[in-house]
């Protein structure tokens, strides 16, 4: 099965990523992770993903195009990046989201992904 | 048929659902799925048998006609190969081997309690899958309408399938943590049983027996764990004192009234044995601590002698381990007990009042220790009082 590891991260990491103080740290526990995942041959895709105030929104509404400035949901924490993975059942997907630097002081969403829908008979 | 001959009837329909039940949620990854390819069986067994005769291994026939109905759901949904290759083989195997089935029961047990399952259902889809129960009587103990029980287990069971949770016991590493989930719902099963027990005939009063039938499942199948035993004795110290609860007239009589020849001894002896063999594993736990409470409280009715400072060392133990509202109501009202009213006063004191505001036996304890000390204890007998539903509870605190 593929599962979705969605990583969320608060802007105290956000603001990790660029400080020179800790970013050796948050960059080091990322590589690190994502390189046991790619020996694992895990990975189906991914990608990390500039911090949420740097998102714009889109919504159709009576035919108007609304754009607004900020991310979908406003919230402590924001989608930092995702993985695709294979893993055998919802159990392997977990330990891998276990492992990742986000679950340690963010969180981790897992999900399946949809299947293929069903050919047409 | 005599009771006991239904109640052993009973007790083998039931070991004999969980079992095939497990064995083809455990190959088909799919609790639903499983079990409508298990009633298909049934009622094909009902179609059958009458007219053939009863097969030499029921259960073996009833396996086979289950997996060719899961088989063929698969096929038709056009899905997983893989899954149908499982089956294929399962099938061989259990043909091969049609005297003894294997008991992947305890996979099942892991997958109800998984984290990833509500808390809240965890139990009732135990009931539901380990022992066949079904939803409208599950409903009925934990005081939810029966459609309500029956779309929460169908969302738990889909959760299941469509996230891909493992059908198979957890690791070493992991199994410490998994086990206490497992062990928890058990005993709320009992809880449910128990709570409906005061004035509750038939029916509603069965779980105490399904939760210690879990119990006694999950010591055979998992014998290295001492937490499992402490569970199993916790709920069979109050198995025993359950005909004793009750006096001749139907009236409450409390613990410390009771007459111990009333007490179940089987009971008591094999929870004994069971502590007892808990405790050569050395890993202290939550159950194992109150089991050995309610040790000390059944010897305190037979030799007279209250123990009660070992009883305190203990409460005080379980409030580090297991902080539970009753175990610390229970902790305070063992320190008035053990000669320290005042204290115990203030260990209630501390409570947050919010918790304590629909606590039956919070205010049962407070009224108890407040007359002990000589203070006036009118409010907390009248918040009691409105809190007991049971009426011969209501009685006995009445007459006090």
């Amino acid at each position: 099965m593929q599962y979705m590891l969605i990583f969320a991260e608060s802007e105290i990491d956000f603001a990790k990523r660029d400080d020179p103080a800790e970013a050796p740290a948050y960059w080091g526990a990322w590589n690190a992770y994502i390189s046991a995942m790619r020996s694992a041959g895990v990975i189906v895709s991914g990608e990390g993903l500039q911090p949420p105030h740097t998102a714009t929104t889109v919504r159709l509404r009576n035919g108007e195009r609304l754009v607004h400035d900020g991310p979908y949901a406003d919230s402590k924490e924001a989608l930092g990046g995702f993985f695709v993975i294979e893993a055998r059942d919802l159990d392997g997907a977990l330990e891998w989201a276990a492992q990742s630097p986000a679950a340690l002081y963010g969180s981790v969403e897992v999900r399946p992904t949809l299947p293929p829908p069903p050919e047409a008979a | 048929m005599t009771q006991d001959t239904r109640r052993s009837a009973e007790a083998a329909a039931r070991s004999s659902y969980g079992r095939l039940l497990a064995l083809l949620a455990v190959s088909a990854r799919d609790l639903a799925a499983a079990e409508d390819a298990l009633a298909e069986a049934f009622v094909a067994a009902l179609r059958s048998w009458p007219e053939k005769g009863v097969p030499d291994n029921p259960e073996a026939w009833l396996l086979t006609v289950a997996q060719r109905e899961v088989g063929r759901v698969r096929r038709h949904g056009g899905v997983r190969a893989a899954a149908a290759a499982t089956l294929e083989t399962l099938y061989r195997e259990s043909a091969e081997r049609t005297d003894s089935l294997p008991d992947r029961r305890l996979a099942l047990l892991f997958v109800c309690a998984h984290p990833a399952i509500d808390e809240a259902i965890r139990t009732p889809l135990m009931l539901q899958t380990v022992l066949g129960l079904d939803a409208a009587r599950i409903a009925d103990a934990f005081l939810v309408a029966p459609t309500t029980m029956s779309q929460r287990l169908v969302r738990a069971k889909n959760k299941i399938r469509a996230t891909g949770i493992r059908f198979a016991e957890p690791g070493p590493e992991d199994l410490p943590g998994r086990l206490e989930a497992v062990l928890d719902a058990i005993y709320a099963a009992y809880g449910a049983g128990w709570d409906a027990l005061p004035g509750a005939e038939g029916e509603i009063a069965g779980f105490t027996s399904e939760a210690i039938f879990l119990a006694r499942l999950l010591v055979n199948l998992l014998p290295a764990a001492p937490e499992a035993k402490g569970l199993l004795a916790l709920m069979l110290y109050c198995e025993a004192r359950a005909p004793a609860r009750r006096g001749a007239e139907g009236g409450f009589v409390p613990l410390a009234e009771q007459d111990p020849a009333r007490w179940s001894r089987e009971a008591i002896v094999e929870a004994e044995a069971l502590l007892r063999e808990a405790a050569q594993a050395k890993q202290f736990g939550r159950y194992q601590c109150e089991a050995a409470i309610q040790s000390l409280h059944v010897q305190r009715g037979i030799t007279g002698r209250g123990h009660w400072h070992a009883l305190l060392a203990l409460y005080d133990l379980l409030a580090e381990r297991a902080p539970s509202l009753g175990a610390l109501v229970a902790g305070a009202a063992v320190r008035a007990e053990a000669g320290q009213p005042v204290a115990a006063l203030a260990a209630l004191d501390a409570l947050p009042a919010k918790r304590v505001e629909h606590y039956q036996p919070y205010w049962v304890t407070r009224t108890h220790i407040l007359s002990r000390l000589g203070l006036d204890s009118l409010e907390a007998r009248t918040k009691a009082l409105s809190l007991t539903r049971d009426p011969a509870v209501r009685a006995h605190l009445e007459v006090r």
